[in-house]
């Protein structure tokens, strides 16, 4: 062989091995990183509740999470819908507690680094958000003065070796809530002043003592970032290896079909909220997202600027510098993370699509909203490219 | 002896050629903002001459997902600081079609024509833009700054 054929026979070689190999730019294995679980900062301490890192109420908020007492009729928990081995959600288009509602269950893994809470939200901190679906009559269908009455009964101690003596609830009403029907609403407002806030401040603790068993509830590894972090060192990932389709499908997410721009960092999501022309479920009442959503925040008596807050006002931050107005707001939900997404189906707010290729088909066509404006632009992807994204979706499940 | 000389001058001859193209290259290359957080002016004339802004970060790095302070300082030609100017903020993604995810307010002047810029926060990556309305006594204008992540 001569020495300009072995030259040609090495150079056809190198050039074969680099086509095999994973080849990424600097700028997607920066990106890469960013979106590796490794990547994912610790929790932040919950300054507006002081008993988020405190065992004994991760204890207490674990017991009353799996605690069907928790309800109007005694047969539903959180847990009901946030079924612990499904992700913390249900499998359903839309949630069925007490009542039938209107909205996909939320899987709860890494909820607690949210700034907002629910699909539009409608609430700003991970305790107040609980306290929300005990007084929903379709979700636990309970009154906060039977709540009360039930901690007391029931966890007594418990509650009062993390938060203190409990109040004299002789003279409070066995149902009784702002929120409830017209007869608990009257007896609501026929209690003294004094009596209704230490009823809120119970309730208000119920909902602090979940949120700090919620905040022990964090993403599991991926293959993904197994992937990654084989990536990022430059050892070869073995088992982890990406195919050639969850390559080009890694490739498209960050690159051309700009997944990346709102499903970022770590979690997958940038925690705001968009409008992306996801059609409206026939027959629901009409669901207009983030910009409804605003007037129930501040109206919450439990929000960051209310009395039940723990800590300076300085951590009310999102509330206080919060968009109140605006057509960006109109049809705009939560950015989904997307770990774990491709075992829970269906998706989006109201269970519109039943599987990841329908989701992938619908941001590659954008079609636009129903109301406001799609902030989704068309992208043409081949059914080569549609079917690598989801390959790629697949690898931060396994 | 003598062509080894010869090849370890035309060598050095070489590499030197190199560096200074290489110099030239790098000198009038458009410096292009490469990592995150870096942007592209962080000073500049409002849009009708009467006041010098610059827009930074309070504390170091431009961080995403953050709330954080930013300082616009606002200054004259000449150089006196701006006092006592209403500011109102706006912006957003002009590629993504949407606003700002939080309503950034001026909270505090710090004095030395200095403002504190509170909520600001950048949720993607990408090119973002802040619009700033400024009243003050020399008259109003606007400022826009980009930011890109």
């Amino acid at each position: 062989m001569s020495r300009l054929s072995r030259l040609l026979a090495l150079l056809a070689m190198a050039v074969l091995a680099g086509c095999g190999k994973l080849a990424f730019s600097d700028a997607e294995k920066n990106t890469i990183a960013s979106l590796a679980l490794s990547a994912l900062p610790p929790l932040k301490t919950d300054t507006t509740n002081r008993y988020a890192d405190v065992p004994a109420a991760a204890a207490l908020g674990s017991t009353l999470f799996f605690d069907t007492g928790m309800s109007g009729d005694g047969l539903v928990s959180c847990s009901t819908c946030h079924k612990i081995d499904r992700q913390f959600q249900d499998d359903l288009p839309r949630a069925v507690g007490v009542g039938r509602t209107n909205r996909r269950t939320m899987p709860l893994a890494g909820v607690a680094h949210d700034p907002w809470f629910f699909w539009d939200g409608r609430r700003d901190s991970l305790w107040a958000q609980a306290l929300a679906p005990l007084e929903n009559p379709l979700e636990q269908a309970g009154n906060r003065a039977a709540y009360a009455h039930y901690i007391k009964a029931r966890f007594g101690e418990r509650y009062e070796r993390i938060f203190g003596p409990l109040p004299d609830l002789s003279d409070v009403p066995a149902n009784a809530s702002p929120l409830g029907s017209d007869v608990q609403k009257a007896a609501w407002n026929a209690m003294p002043a004094a009596q209704a806030e230490a009823v809120n401040r119970v309730f208000a603790n119920i909902g602090k003592a979940i949120a700090a068993f919620e905040r022990s509830i964090a993403p599991p590894r991926t293959r993904f970032d197994r992937f990654a972090a084989a990536l990022a060192t430059g050892i070869q990932p073995g088992d982890d290896a990406f195919s050639p389709e969850e390559i080009l499908g890694l490739k498209l997410f960050i690159g051309k079909a700009n997944c990346v721009t709102c499903h970022t960092g770590p979690r997958f999501t940038d925690s705001g909220f968009h409008n992306t022309g996801v059609p409206p479920v026939a027959n629901l009442p009409p669901d207009r997202g983030r910009v409804d959503a605003v007037a129930q925040v501040e109206a919450d008596p439990f929000n960051c600027f209310g009395a039940f807050r723990d800590g300076e006002a300085s951590a009310c931050g999102e509330l206080r510098f919060m968009v109140k107005s605006g057509p960006e707001l109109v049809r705009a939900y939560k950015t989904p993370s997307l770990r774990g997404a491709a075992t829970r189906a269906p998706y989006m707010h109201a269970g519109q699509f039943s599987s990841l290729d329908e989701v992938v088909a619908h941001y590659s066509k954008a079609p636009a909203s129903v109301e406001g404006t799609s902030e989704v632009h068309p992208l043409q992807l081949s059914d080569r490219e549609r079917a690598a994204l989801v390959a790629f979706l697949k690898t931060l499940a396994e | 002896m003598a062509s080894l000389w010869r090849y370890v001058l035309a060598g050095l001859g070489l590499a030197a050629l190199l560096t200074g193209v290489l110099a030239a290259v790098y000198l009038t290359a458009p410096h292009a903002p490469q990592r995150a957080g870096s942007e592209i002016v962080r000073s500049k004339k409002t849009a009708n001459g009467l006041f010098v802004a610059s827009f930074e970060p309070e504390r170091g790095d431009v961080r995403q997902g953050e709330l954080q302070s930013w300082l616009l300082t606002l200054k004259t030609d000449a150089g006196v600081p701006v006092e006592a100017a209403a500011i109102t903020i706006s912006g957003g993604m002009p590629q993504h079609r949407h606003g700002l995810p939080t309503s950034p307010q001026a909270t505090d002047y710090l004095g030395d024509g200095c403002y504190r810029i509170d909520g600001v926060k950048f949720t993607m990556s990408g090119l973002w833009q802040l619009h700033f309305a400024i009243s003050a006594a020399a008259g109003s204008d606007t400022v826009v700054f980009d930011v890109l992540l």
